[in-house]
C-alpha cells in the first residue's frame, strides 16, 4: 500500500500581534491508503491544528505536505478548495449542519461546488443512498433541529462522503455525544472503513475508540510522542 | 447545460435564504420598493402631465404661426411691436402662393368693442375679422351650430358673424343665437354659427370669449378706418369712432384737394398704401415642417417687403413651438428634480440592502466557513451573496413597479390625466435595481468571500 499522506517537518506557528504561538514543532508522518488512524493527545496539544493542515483547511508555516503525491503546501486557496471538495471529507465535533435545510439538502450541498457531473436527480439519489447507509433513510426531510446529536453527526458523515472522497477526517466526532451514541458513530466509521475502503483519520480522547484504529498517533506539545 | 443547472441551483438557494428570514427581507426591500415606486410613478405622471400640456397647446393651434407687423419708429422713438402697419392681405396671398410648407393662412383684424343684443351687452375678449381659413388654422372647424362665413362673405363684407360659447351664455342666456341680430358699434350682424367649446388656453385665458367676422366687414364697416390705424382697438373702442353704417366703402371721405386729372395723376405718382391687417395667422402642414414653414414665410415676406439682406424685417414671426418648448422645459425641470429626489430615496434603499447583507454575512459566518470547508471557493460564496442582494432588489423593483402602476391609476382617476405605463421607465427601474443589488451587495459579498474557513467555522 502506498502512502496517501506524507508530512515532513511540519511546523505551525500562530501569530497574534507581537506574540508568536508555536503549536506544531516539526511533525513527520505518513499515512497509508485505506488505513484507519487515530490521533490522540491532551487538549491543546495541537491535534486540531494538525488535522486542519491534513484536511487542506490550513497551511503549515514550514515543512511539506504531499497528498496523493501532490505537494499541496503551495496550492492556492481555490486549488485547496477543489482538493477539499473532490478528495477529502471532513466531520466536525459540532456537526456544522446548515439550519433550516433538510438532511438530504445538507448531504448534497457539497455537490454544488464541484464538477461531479451529476444531474439533480442523480445527486438526490446519491444523497438518499448515503443517508440510508448511515441509517437515516426515514429522516431525509428532517431539518437538523429535528434530529438528535447522533443523527446530526450521521448526516454530517453522509455529507463528508457525498463526493466519494479518498480520505475522511473527523475531529473529535463524538466529543459532543453521550457514550452510547459515540459507540454507534465509531462503529459507523469502522464499517465505512472496512466496507467502503475509505482512509479514515480521526481525532479522539477515547481509548476505546482508539482501539478500533489500526494505528494510534500520540501528540504531545506539538510533537509526535513515541 | 451544467452551467445553466448550476445557476438555477444558485437562484433556488438564494430564494431559500431570503425566505428563511421573510420579515427581514421584506423590510430590506421596502427601501427599494419605495424608491422604484417613486421613480416609476414620477416618470409616468410626468409624461402624463407633458401630454396634457401638449394637448392644451394643441388646442391653441399646434401648428400655428403668427406674423406680427414690426415696430414703428420715428426719430428714435420706438412704438413697440405691432405698431407699424406693414402687413397686407397681399402678403397672405404671397404666403399661400410661395410657401409649400404652409397649409393655410388668414389675415386677422382685431377690435375690442361692445356687442349689443337686445338689452344685454358684452365686450368679447377676442373680436377678430378674418377668413374661413382661420378656423382651419386654429383646428376649430367643427362648429356646434350653424356654419362659418364664406370667402364670398369676405369679398362682399357681409355683416355676418360666428360666436364662441361664452358669448352665447353672456348675450343669449344659452339659447341658440343662430339667425339673431347683434350690434357692433351700431352695425347689425347676423349670427350664423356657434363655435365649439375649447376651454381655457395654457395661459388660462378663455378661448371661447370670441367673435369672428369677415375681416373686410370688421375693417371697413365697424372700425371704419382703412388707413392709418394699425390696431383697430384704438378707433373701434373710442366713442367718436366713425360709424360706417350705410357707408360700405372705404375712402369715401371728403377730399380736401381738388381731384387730379388723369394727366396730373400720371405726372405726379403718389405712393399708394395698401390696406393693412393687424396680424397674419398661418399654419404649417405638419408639426415637423414647422421650421420649414417659418423659414419660407420669412423669405416670402422679406421679398414682398423689400427687406435687404442683413437688414431686420418689418415683421416678426411667432409660433407655438416656442411656447410648447417653454412649458416643456418647465415640466422637464420639475420632472428631473423629482426624479433626483426619488433617486436619493433609491440610494438610501441601496444602503439599507448593504446594511442587511453585512448583517447577514456576519450571522452566517459559520455557514460560509462550512461551505468553504466542503469545497466552495471564495468566488462561489461571493456569487451566492451577490445573487441574494440582486434578487432582493429585483423583487423590490417588481413590487415597486406594481405599486407605481397603482399610483398612476389613482392619479388618472383623480386628475383625469392620460397616464400610460411607461416601458422605458420600467426597464430603467429593473436595471437600476440590478445595479443597486450588485453595487451595494458587492462589499458584503466580497467580505464573505475573504473569510478564512477555520476562523469562520470557529466563529461564535
Ligand atoms: N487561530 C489560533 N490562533 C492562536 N492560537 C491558536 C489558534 N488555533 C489554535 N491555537 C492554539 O494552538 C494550540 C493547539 O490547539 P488545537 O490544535 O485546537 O488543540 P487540540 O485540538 O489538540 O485541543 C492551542 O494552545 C491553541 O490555543
Ligand atoms: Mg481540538
Amino acid at each position: 500500500m502506498h502512502n496517501v499522506i506524507e508530512l515532513t517537518d511540519i511546523v505551525k506557528t500562530y501569530q497574534r500581534g507581537e506574540i508568536t504561538i508555536p503549536v506544531l514543532h516539526g511533525i513527520t508522518l505518513s499515512i497509508e491508503a485505506g488505513s484507519m488512524t487515530a490521533i490522540m493527545g491532551a487538549s491543546g496539544s495541537g491535534k486540531s491544528t494538525l488535522l486542519n493542515i491534513l484536511g487542506c483547511l490550513d497551511r503549515p508555516s514550514a515543512g511539506t505536505y504531499r497528498l496523493d503525491g501532490l505537494d499541496v503546501t503551495h496550492c492556492s486557496r481555490d486549488e485547496r478548495a477543489e482538493i477539499r471538495n473532490s478528495k477529502l471529507g471532513f466531520c466536525f465535533q459540532h456537526f456544522h449542519l446548515l439550519p433550516r435545510m433538510s438532511a438530504l439538502d445538507n448531504v448534497t450541498m457539497p455537490l454544488d461546488y464541484g464538477d461531479s457531473g451529476l444531474s439533480p436527480q442523480q445527486a438526490q439519489d446519491r444523497g438518499a443512498e448515503l443517508l440510508a447507509q448511515v441509517g437515516l433513510a426515514e429522516r431525509m426531510d428532517h431539518e437538523p433541529a429535528q434530529l438528535s446529536g447522533g443523527q446530526q453527526q450521521r448526516v454530517a458523515i453522509a455529507r463528508a462522503l457525498v463526493n466519494r472522497p479518498a480520505i475522511l477526517f473527523a475531529d473529535e466526532p463524538t466529543g459532543a455525544l453521550d457514550s452510547r451514541t459515540s459507540a454507534e458513530i465509531l462503529e459507523l466509521f469502522r464499517q465505512l472503513h472496512t466496507d467502503v475502503g475509505v482512509t479514515v483519520v480521526l481525532v479522539t480522547h477515547d481509548q476505546n475508540v482508539a482501539a478500533h484504529a489500526k494505528r494510534i498517533i500520540h501528540i504531545q506539545d506539538g510533537l509526535i510522542a513515541a | 447545460m451544467r452551467f445553466y443547472r448550476r445557476n438555477i441551483k444558485r437562484l433556488i438557494s438564494a430564494a431559500a435564504a431570503l425566505r428563511r428570514n421573510v420579515m427581514r427581507s421584506m423590510l430590506t426591500m421596502l427601501g427599494i420598493v419605495i424608491g422604484i415606486m417613486a421613480v416609476v410613478s414620477i416618470m409616468e405622471i410626468g409624461n402624463g402631465a407633458s401630454r396634457t400640456l401638449g394637448k392644451s397647446i394643441q388646442s391653441m393651434g399646434a401648428n400655428m404661426i403668427m406674423v406680427m407687423p414690426g415696430a414703428a419708429a420715428a426719430a428714435g422713438i420706438q412704438q413697440g411691436s405691432g405698431s407699424a402697419p406693414t402687413l397686407t392681405p397681399a402678403d397672405v396671398e404671397a404666403i399661400l402662393l410661395d410657401c409649400p410648407a404652409v397649409a393655410a393662412a388668414a389675415p386677422v383684424v382685431m377690435a375690442r368693442t361692445q356687442v349689443v343684443y337686445g338689452s344685454t351687452n358684452w365686450v368679447p375678449a377676442n373680436m377678430f375679422g378674418t377668413t374661413p381659413a382661420y378656423l382651419q388654422i386654429r383646428d376649430w372647424k367643427n362648429l356646434d351650430e350653424g356654419e362659418c362665413f364664406t370667402e364670398q362673405d369676405v369679398r362682399n363684407s357681409n355683416k355676418v358673424c360666428i360666436v364662441g360659447k361664452t358669448l352665447v351664455t353672456e348675450l343669449f342666456a344659452d339659447c341658440s343665437p343662430i339667425g339673431e341680430t347683434i350690434r357692433i358699434q351700431n352695425v347689425p350682424f347676423r349670427v350664423i354659427g356657434v363655435l365649439s367649446r375649447k376651454g381655457a388656453n395654457v395661459m388660462g385665458m378663455d378661448q371661447d370669449d370670441i367673435l369672428l367676422t369677415p375681416w373686410t366687414t370688421l375693417k371697413y364697416r365697424v372700425s371704419g378706418s382703412a388707413l392709418g390705424q394699425v390696431n383697430q382697438s384704438a378707433s373701434a373702442g373710442s366713442p367718436d369712432g366713425v360709424n360706417s353704417f350705410g357707408d360700405p366703402y372705404p375712402r369715401s371721405h371728403l377730399e380736401f384737394y381738388p381731384t387730379l386729372t388723369t394727366t396730373q395723376m400720371i405726372n405726379t405718382p403718389r405712393q399708394t398704401r395698401m390696406t393693412t391687417v393687424d396680424q397674419i395667422c398661418a399654419s404649417s402642414v405638419s408639426t415637423e415642417k414647422m421650421q420649414m414653414a417659418v423659414d419660407q414665410i420669412n423669405a416670402t415676406l422679406n421679398r414682398t417687403h423689400h427687406v435687404r439682406p442683413g437688414e431686420a424685417g418689418d415683421f416678426s414671426l411667432r409660433n407655438m413651438t416656442e411656447l410648447s418648448e417653454m412649458f416643456g422645459s418647465t415640466t422637464a425641470l420639475m420632472k428631473s428634480l423629482l426624479l433626483m429626489i426619488a433617486g436619493i430615496s433609491l440610494l438610501v434603499g441601496g444602503v439599507g440592502v448593504m446594511n442587511i447583507m453585512l448583517v447577514s454575512v456576519t450571522e452566517r459566518t459559520r455557514e460560509i466557513g462550512l461551505r468553504m470547508a466542503v469545497g466552495a471557493r471564495g468566488r462561489d460564496i461571493m456569487i451566492q451573496f451577490l445573487v441574494e442582494a440582486v434578487m432582493l432588489c429585483l423583487i423590490g423593483a417588481m413590487i415597486g413597479i406594481a405599486l407605481a402602476r397603482g399610483v398612476s391609476m389613482v392619479v388618472t382617476l383623480l386628475l383625469n390625466w392620460p397616464i400610460a405605463a411607461s416601458l422605458p421607465a420600467m426597464i430603467a427601474a429593473v436595471s437600476v435595481s440590478i445595479l443597486i443589488g450588485v453595487g451595494f451587495g458587492f462589499y458584503p459579498a466580497w467580505r464573505a468571500s475573504q473569510l478564512d474557513p477555520i476562523d469562520a467555522l470557529r466563529y461564535e
